[in-house]
């Protein structure tokens, strides 16, 4: 037990006596916690829209103002040739063209049917089938009021639709992404801490002089762990109460809980970080390693696009991915109030991970050199 | 010039010995695409819902089948009451309720109105919305079907053109963020540890007592990476045409161009990481903890920068990331030309003049 006290002391005054890492664990983090949640939005605030008025009627005129008067839309140009506005959306400066063509009054009281043109930025497509059925629902709105007008009648629809949004009634996306970027944010720090640790003093030489001390293996592997559990877990803490001060978050289920799956999934997270540590030959390799599997946990692990719409196969890797068991619960601890009935699903696999992570990585280091 | 050349043929010598960051060199970014290709996406299929259905008649009857059959959910149970719903929203196994009202169907032909109420776990409320959305588009399709007979009156239609990309992928959209990102992140660690490596392993101060200037060792270090990143940089390309028929629209020669430029201005950065670290451990943190993150979240890559609050939109003009991937998509996909990007042009050769100024500055001859 001594023993381990002394690595852990060795390795506290490694961390903390280079100046600039304290800044780098804990603030860095922060700044970035405050900064990425009011980044992370996919709603969508303002239509760019530029309109062609071809026609220049009353009628066209009333039809541009339903979307002048609507918040969604800022008009940022009129024009009367459709070229000059597609510049518009290939220069990035428009979303959205509204092309309304010469004939648009005399058809709508010919024909009773005018037509309207939309044409919309796709490249990103969620977001333009988001502004599809926007524009739809003012042009629809538009209609219902001219047949209100030429009949003197409302038009009922036969199926009322009720929403109701649960957990998160305003649809506050900060609420759903302060846990999750919370989460990686402290697994970056764990995840390079332990994954830059062994393998430092391997290239250094240092790892020798450990090797012929009678220390053994399961000691060092503690006292490389333990250290940046505490920090990790002291890490996660600290977010906590920034992201309920600063964007007073709703925690629903108990903190205990949300800390007690924490201990277990960084206990994986660090014992992973050791694996690759204790297979690299170099900091370099090790670095992209961690890396590499750190953009892909993250990326897979539901934080920016729902599980759920991933493919088959992509949920059959999230089987080896920790960070996406730790976001889902954490996810519904905090904003549902899930208990342990509800993720112990989750919770009994982190543990067998955490397990199964570190009996490898106590095999793997070989106390030669 | 000839002592110039030695040190480049130096530095190939230490990355091409190293046969295992080579290999996770061009590995790494080739699995990422593929699996980021193929598994990111913001389209939703296969939802599981739960239907709790009061009146059990004809109309909901079909309405459920159009819902069900539409591909977008899936049903997970039958629901009797309300009771369960909390439980399963908790379970976490359904994402959204749709109750019918008792006699759905009478009412619909007593008042001309009947309510069907959507319950959604908007805990994550992007894919809340989407489902609502989904949902409110098949109900208002299939009254359309009851309304068959009474068509209104007096319309007016709209022609909808999808501009760039017609079928709304979501690769459209990720494949070129995709290469920035990576582009990005690989090139600034590969050359973020370079110089620091030198000064943990002692032998800058070989390099500090030969007749190379700072400029020449700086150098130096960004040509083979030069050539390494182009490499990447044409294997994601011609992945992401092959695999996902991402297009190249514009000008092939001007696209590459630009990664060029891109490629340099992200050594840059790196080297610039690397003259104010002392350690290859620091240099990683500052790279991957702080580049790593701002670089998914504020480029565009993921989400859109016009939606942020206005102070993130300033943050975002100095991210790289942000003005490769408005030029990058604009080549790919939207085909324009130089005269449509002279601002992130400038903008991209500016960055680069000023990481390489700062790192020869702050590069010290000295030993402390």
């Amino acid at each position: 037990m001594r023993t381990i006290l002394f690595i852990l002391q060795k390795e506290f005054l490694q961390i903390f006596r280079n100046r600039m890492m304290l800044p780098i664990i804990f603030v860095m983090p922060v700044i970035q916690l405050l900064i990425l949640a009011n980044a992370a939005t996919y709603e969508i605030k303002t239509i760019r829209t530029c309109i062609v008025d071809m026609d220049q009627s009353p009628s066209s005129r009333e039809l541009v103002s339903k979307f002048k008067g609507s918040s969604f839309y800022r008009i940022v140009g009129y024009s009367f040739s459709y070229e000059k506005a597609e510049q518009d959306i290939e220069k990035g400066a428009a979303d959205l063209i509204i092309q309304i063509p010469p004939d648009f009054e005399k058809d709508l009281v010919n024909e009773k049917e005018a037509a309207v043109s939309l044409v919309v930025n796709a490249i990103n497509g969620s977001a333009a089938s988001l502004v599809n059925a926007y524009t739809l629902a003012i042009v629809r709105d538009f209609n219902m009021n001219l047949v209100t007008e030429m009949t003197h009648r409302k038009v009922k629809q036969p199926i009322g639709i009720e929403y109701s949004y649960w957990f998160n009634p305003e649809l506050n996306y900060q609420t759903y992404m302060v846990p999750g970027i919370l989460v990686m944010l402290v697994t970056l720090v764990a995840f390079f801490l332990s994954g830059m640790n062994v393998v430092r003093e391997k290239e250094i030489g240092t790892i020798e002089q450990i090797n012929v001390t009678p220390i053994q293996k399961y000691q060092f592997i503690a006292g490389k762990l333990v250290p940046f559990w505490i920090i990790a877990m002291f890490e996660l803490a600290f977010g906590l109460v920034i992201a309920k001060i600063f964007f007073n978050i709703p925690i629903v289920g108990s903190v205990g809980l949300v800390f007690g799956v924490a201990a277990i999934f960084l206990v994986a997270v660090l014992a992973l970080g050791l694996i690759i540590s204790t297979v690299s030959d170099t900091m370099q390799q090790s670095m992209f390693l961690t890396w590499f599997f750190m953009v892909v946990f993250i990326l897979m692990s539901g934080l920016f696009t729902a599980v759920d719409s991933m493919p088959e196969w992509a949920r059959a890797i999230n089987v080896i991915n920790p960070i996406a068991y730790f976001i889902e619960i954490i996810r519904m601890v905090m904003l549902k109030g899930s208990g342990l009935k509800n993720i112990f699903h989750q919770l009994v696999a982190l543990i067998i991970y955490a397990f199964a992570a570190l009996s490898v990585a106590v095999w793997r280091y070989k106390k030669v050199a | 010039m000839k002592q110039f050349l030695g040190f480049v043929r130096k530095e190939f010598y230490h990355i091409f010995r190293d046969y295992r960051t080579l290999l996770i060199l061009f590995g790494m970014p080739v699995v990422q695409l593929l699996i980021f290709g193929f598994a990111l996406t913001n389209d939703i299929k296969n939802a599981r819902i739960a239907i709790l259905d009061y009146s059990k008649d004809n109309i909901t009857r079909k309405l459920t089948q159009k819902i069900l059959s539409s591909g977008y959910f899936i049903l997970a149970e039958n629901l009797d009451n309300e009771a369960g719903i909390e439980a399963a929203f908790k379970q976490g196994n359904i994402k959204q309720v749709l109750i019918f009202e008792s006699g759905f169907a009478e009412k619909i032909e007593r008042d001309g109105t009947a309510s069907l109420q959507i319950l959604a776990d908007a805990s994550d409320p992007n894919v809340a919305k989407i489902l609502t959305n989904y949902t409110t588009a098949i109900v208002s399709d299939f009254q359309k079907e009851l309304l068959a007979e009474k068509k209104l009156p007096i319309e007016v239609k709209t022609e909808v053109q999808m501009l760039y990309n017609a079928q709304l992928e979501s690769v459209f959209m990720f494949v070129p963020g995709v290469i920035t990102v990576l582009l990005l992140l690989i090139s600034a660690m590969m050359t973020s540890i370079s110089i620091a490596r030198e000064k943990e392993l002692g032998t800058m101060e070989v390099l500090l007592v030969s007749p190379l200037r700072p400029i020449q060792i700086i150098v130096g270090k960004v040509v083979p990476y030069v050539f390494l990143a182009f490499v990447i940089a044409l294997v994601i390309l011609v992945l992401g045409y092959f695999v996902f028929g991402v297009p190249v629209r514009g000008s092939l020669a001007l696209l590459l161009g630009y990664s060029i430029v891109y490629i340099l201005l992200a050594l840059s950065l790196g080297i610039f990481i690397s003259s104010v670290v002392t350690s290859q451990q620091i240099a990683m943190m500052i790279s991957m903890v702080a580049l790593m993150l701002p670089t998914i979240m504020l480029s565009g890559f993921i989400f859109p920068i016009e939606n942020m609050p206005l102070p993130l939109q300033w943050v975002s003009h100095i991210i790289p990331a942000k003005w490769f991937i408005i030029v990058i998509r604009g080549i790919m996909l939207k085909g324009i030309g130089v005269q449509y990007l002279w601002k992130e042009t400038i903008i991209l050769f500016g960055m680069i003049a000023v990481f390489i100024g700062l790192s020869v500055r702050n590069f010290k001859t000295r030993l402390e």
